[in-house]
């Protein structure tokens, strides 16, 4: 694909070459993306950061990348203050920002919001995350991280744990695994599994599928256990939280029978899903997924600005 | 003398092979009763059809479809067919085809959905053929619940 002017909305507008290219890019930008290295790739860009609603981690390592490639930035991280506030439309705050930018980078808390600001731009957008639809950067990273870490995609075991049914990040994720020669195991509670429709989907595109309850169950084959967070609100009381909460929470008993090599990952923030006594792991590769947030992004705002092909 | 069901009309359009039962969410959907127009419309429910088993029939005289109306036919009655009459003669008979795309036609069923608050665009489905049609939202990605309430 030639990227150059491209909307990034969805990972599934991404086919499998696609994705490697992203990927191999974003592999040459960790010296950059460390400051080891310095780079002017963006000078003279501007990237509008539009974040209808708040993030840390996204729009840090969005304004993170293009710094390091020698860019700039304008936008907001928060709508209070802006004509939004005022009532414009998001079609005429994205008419004007595409004006003044040469990439725009949008968080909005209503789904389909990045396709439609696709529509009325003429410059690339960049989906961060649409209400609890698509989070297409978030899914690279993940990738990147598994890729990274254990060194291919293609034959990996994964599991994904804890709140499936509501986890925006664990849908888009399935989708780009499918197309890759993968095993994928959803362990959830009943009330929280994987939704039947991205299960048929994600086997139809070739992936072996199979749901799990417990996490016992899979943590002797997994070579990556991705970790979600379960949320209090979506019980319908504080026991019936915690019930849950305890069954899968990842600590050091949970991974006593993982593989040697395997890999506990998690898009953060957690609350409680990961016990800290995990961090100093060799388990642990969270922190390393949300560093590559920033050559991923690095990547995408090369490619979608032609700078980079 | 055999008796017609519905008798024969001069100039308009005739639905025939409707899925049974759905002749009156169809003529609902067409805006027929038009308090405004006086042109008979005739309405025949489970008859009886040797491709179908049973079928609904609509004809309705002094009007032609519009492409967004058969689009909504063939949403709801895939193997519906339209046939056009002029001096009761049939002049152009074709069976609906689902098109790949619908633009303005339905209302996505996700409230979350940015296409239903106030911005200046028109609903897309990715229309997905099978045993049941379903639409898919171009912009959300959600399956339409309902596709005859969330037709516009």
């Amino acid at each position: 694909m030639n990227f150059k002017g491209t909307h990034i909305v969805s990972v599934r507008d991404l086919c499998r070459e696609d994705i490697e290219h992203i990927l191999d890019l974003a592999d040459g930008m960790i010296p950059i993306a460390r400051g080891e290295k310095s780079s002017s790739l963006m000078k003279g860009k501007i990237m509008a950061t539009l974040f209808f609603e708040p993030s840390t981690r996204t729009r840090l390592s969005f304004e993170s990348a293009m710094l390091r490639l020698g860019g700039r930035f304008l936008g907001f991280a928060e709508p209070g203050g802006t004509s939004v506030k005022k009532g414009e439309t998001l079609a005429d705050t994205i008419r004007m920002a595409s004006a003044y930018s040469d990439v725009i980078v949008i968080r909005h808390p209503q789904e389909g919001s990045a396709r439609l600001a696709s529509k009325f731009s003429d410059v690339p957008v960049i989906n961060a995350g649409d209400g609890a639809g698509q989070h297409p950067t978030q899914t690279l990273l993940d990738l990147m991280t598994i890729r990274r870490e254990t060194g291919k995609i293609d034959g990996r075991k994964i599991a994904l744990v804890g709140d499936l049914k509501f986890g925006r990040t664990v849908h888009s994720l399935t989708y780009a695994l499918a197309k890759f020669d993968t095993d994928l195991t959803f362990v959830a509670p009943p009330s929280l599994q994987m939704p039947p429709e991205v299960v048929e989907l994600a086997g139809q595109m070739g992936a072996r599928t199979q749901l799990a309850n417990t996490l016992e169950e899979v943590v002797e084959e997994a070579d990556v256990i991705y970790v979600t967070r379960i949320q209090k609100e979506r019980f319908p009381d504080e026991a019936s939280y915690k019930k849950v909460a305890n069954v899968f929470k990842i600590d050091l008993d949970a991974l006593e029978n993982a593989k040697k090599n395997a890999i506990v990952m998690h898009p953060l923030p957690r609350v409680k899903e990961i016990d800290p006594e995990v961090d100093d792991t060799k388990f642990a590769a969270y922190f390393k997924q949300a560093f590559y947030g920033v050559p991923t992004r690095m990547a995408l705002l090369g490619l979608v600005t032609g700078v980079l092909e | 003398m055999k008796e017609l069901k519905i008798t024969p009309i001069k100039n308009g359009t005739v639905i025939d092979h409707i899925e049974p039962g759905m002749a009156l969410k169809v003529a609902r959907l067409l805006g027929v009763p038009d308090p405004d127009a006086h042109s008979t419309v005739s309405i025949a429910m489970y008859v009886k059809s040797g491709k179908m088993k049973y079928k609904d029939i609509i004809k309705i005289e002094d009007r032609e479809l519009k492409k967004r109306e058969v689009n909504i036919i063939s949403l709801i009655s895939p193997n519906a067919s339209i046939a056009i009459i002029k001096d009761e003669e049939v002049i152009k008979k074709s069976r609906v085809t689902l098109p790949k795309v619908i633009t303005g036609i339905a209302r996505c069923s996700n409230p979350n959905c940015i296409t239903n608050k106030d911005e200046p665009t028109e609903t897309e489905f990715t229309v997905l053929g099978g045993r049941e049609v379903k639409l898919r939202c171009m912009y959300c990605d959600r399956l339409v619940d309902d596709i005859i309430e969330s037709i516009i």
